[in-house]
């Protein structure tokens, strides 16, 4: 018995130090002071991180990715709570083929989105590029949207909201009254796994991003191609805290197990 | 004139008639119950009176108007549900002030009638209550003070205490009944139960297959039911199928395979040839007890439970199967002969 227990614990500390080890070494090798990425550290630096701040493009991609992934989240819920909506309230033809095709983005593999995307609607209609990435992110985020708001809208009673229209409220009304309300917490969760999603797309965002408009992984892919200093370690640990800031808001909203309890 | 009348309505889920050719009416400060098995179509009664379906045929007269195509939310109609369906986000105040706020009315005036409303509901002092916090029962009184305090000009009631245990369901259904007398609300409640339904209301229509089988008193239905269905489902488990029949004065001559029964006649008696008694109107005896003649039949015990106050037995006779109740102090004995008595007046001639 206590072997056994033993043996997990040893296997448990194995799989978080093969998930985490590599972050730690990143974490580790940022604060090395000569100018290519090595281990052992040589010494002890933060210029790397100052380095972050005098990259202008650096700066200017994260502007664009924040943009782009608010905007584009704020349409995906225009278009993904209403949906999200209907297709667990309704029972149309076609429902789930619709469901399906909601979903496609997910199954389907980025590269190929983002190339289809860009051929056949972005240049088939002269899109210009910054309202390109809009479109390649609100269609990143959409499925993730209708899927987690769903998730919340099928452990919502339908019978309050018939209440609500007996009461004498409106459709409209009842939706802003009592839906909402209570797929809160569900829409808060959306957004925010929504926006990771979106922040850290590269497949996607490479088809769309031309001349001086880019998002920030493109640009730190464009940056490892070209230099070995630690700037992108030291701007993966910035990323890393952000990104850890953004579960722990869901983790205080929801908690974690919102997400795997389905 | 009646208060709500459905003329020939018909409601199908894809192309499967659920209601056809329905037709009820109903006078103002009543209480109706739809009773029926589960399936018979009640809920889908009173889901098309609030406004939830919408009949393919026939009409829905309201107040002398025509409601048929009027939305849910302009017919001024209170539901209570079997789930509650309270606002999970809204306190027990907000919830009852609910139907308030959207018509509009004053912040003093709501927390008036508010607060009269729970006050009515026994509910004083759970005001700031959250329904997660709150029991079945209580659940079900917030429920009803919502529906009540918008003065809703019909109360819809849909299995409302199929969710409580059985105590309180008594205690619930007198509160019910209370509620709706005082404040004189003509109210459609939907069960299953038929106890529930007897105890609380001024006609009881007894539903099947989406057809109203009977509508009348509680009373009427309790001792005259006019089918064999109503009867069955009101307990009337002992049926015999005569082969003649004739008037004779006040009372109706029967016969079958040469077996005599007298009926007592009574007015708007069925004319079917069909008798039904119920298990504790049947009388049992020994061959001493009761001698042979008419509506009397000779049998053989052949099981026998424990009710309790009665024994129940399942005789055998030329008739088929007869289950009697009888409260004795020892009981007959399994393959013992007995006779069983059928009181004329108990004798119901059901279609
Ligand atoms: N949404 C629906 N779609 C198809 N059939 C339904 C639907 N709702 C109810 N039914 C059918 O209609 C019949 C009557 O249902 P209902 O009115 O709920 O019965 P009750 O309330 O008396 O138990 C049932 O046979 C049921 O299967
Ligand atoms: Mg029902």
């Amino acid at each position: 018995m206590q072997n056994k227990s033993y043996g997990l614990t040893l296997f448990t500390f194995l799989v978080y130090l093969f998930l985490l080890g590599p972050l730690i070494l990143i974490a580790i090798a940022s604060f090395e002071p000569s100018t290519v990425l090595k281990f052992p550290l040589t010494g002890f630096s933060l210029k790397w991180y100052k380095n972050v701040f005098e990259v202008g493009l650096f700066m200017s991609t994260f502007k664009t990715s924040v943009i782009v992934s608010l905007l584009g989240n704020f349409l995906a819920l225009l278009l993904g709570v209403p949906a999200a909506y209907a297709l667990s309230r309704g029972s149309f033809r076609g429902k789930n083929t619709l469901n399906a095709i909601f979903l496609s983005p997910v199954l389907i593999p980025g590269i190929v989105l983002g190339f289809t995307l860009l051929k056949f609607i972005i240049i088939s209609l002269h899109i210009p590029i910054y309202a390109a990435l809009l479109i390649g992110h609100t269609v990143i985020m959409l499925p993730f949207i209708i899927r987690v708001i769903g998730s919340s809208l099928s452990n919502f009673d339908f019978a309050i909201e018939e209440a609500s229209l007996s009461l004498g409220s409106s459709r409209l009304a009842t939706f802003f009254k009592v839906v909402l309300p209570n797929i809160r917490s569900g829409i808060i969760a959306a957004v925010l796994i929504a926006f990771l999603e979106s922040f850290n797309n590269v497949d996607i965002s490479i088809f769309m991003s031309g001349p001086g408009i880019s998002t920030l992984p493109i640009q730190m892919l464009t940056y490892v191609q070209n230099y070995f200093d630690p700037t992108i370690a030291a701007l993966s640990v910035m990323l890393m805290i952000f990104t850890a800031v953004i579960m722990f808001l869901i983790e205080r909203l929801l908690g974690l197990s919102y997400f795997t309890k389905r | 004139m009646a208060l709500l009348q459905l003329d020939n309505i018909s409601v199908a889920y894809d192309q499967q008639y659920i209601l056809k050719d329905f037709n009820l009416s109903l006078e103002k400060g009543q209480l109706l119950s739809l009773l029926g098995p589960s399936g018979c179509g009640k809920t889908t009664t009173l889901r098309l009176i609030a406004g939830f379906l919408d009949a393919k045929d026939g009409s829905f007269r309201f107040e002398g108007k025509d409601y048929t195509r009027t939305p849910i939310n302009k017919r001024n109609f209170g539901l209570v549900f079997q789930s509650y369906a309270l606002f999970p986000h809204l306190s027990v105040y907000e919830n009852v002030a609910f139907g308030l706020r959207i018509r509009k009315v004053k912040d003093d005036e709501i927390r008036k009638r508010v607060m009269k409303m729970l006050e009515i509901v026994s509910l004083h002092g759970f005001e700031d209550r959250f329904p997660g916090a709150l029991s079945g029962g209580q659940k079900q009184r917030v429920a009803i003070a919502r529906a009540l305090v918008i003065e809703p000009d019909l109360l819809l009631f849909d299995e409302p205490l199929s969710n409580l245990d059985a105590n309180l369901r008594v205690n619930m259904r007198v509160e019910i009944r209370r509620i709706q007398q005082e404040l004189g609300i003509t109210t459609v409640y939907v069960s299953h139960d038929q106890e529930e339904c007897f105890s609380i209301s001024d006609k009881v229509a007894v539903m099947n297959k989406g057809v109203i089988e009977q509508l009348d008193h509680p009373s009427v239905i309790f001792k005259y039911p006019k089918t064999e269905f109503v009867g069955r489902f009101i307990g009337f488990n002992n049926f015999i199928t005569f082969t003649e029949r004739q008037a004779d004065g006040d009372a109706v001559l029967l016969t079958v395979n040469g077996l005599p029964f007298r009926a007592k006649k009574v007015p708007g008696m069925s004319a079917g040839m069909k008798g039904a008694i119920r298990p504790d109107d049947l009388l049992a005896g020994t061959e001493n007890e009761i001698s042979e003649g008419p509506n009397v039949l000779d049998g053989t015990v052949k099981v026998s439970t424990y009710l309790g106050r009665s024994y129940q037995y399942i005789v055998e006779t030329a008739l088929g199967e007869f289950t009697v109740n009888k409260e004795m102090l020892s009981p007959f004995e399994n393959g013992q002969r007995i006779r069983l008595l059928v009181p004329p007046e108990k004798l119901v001639l059901v279609d």
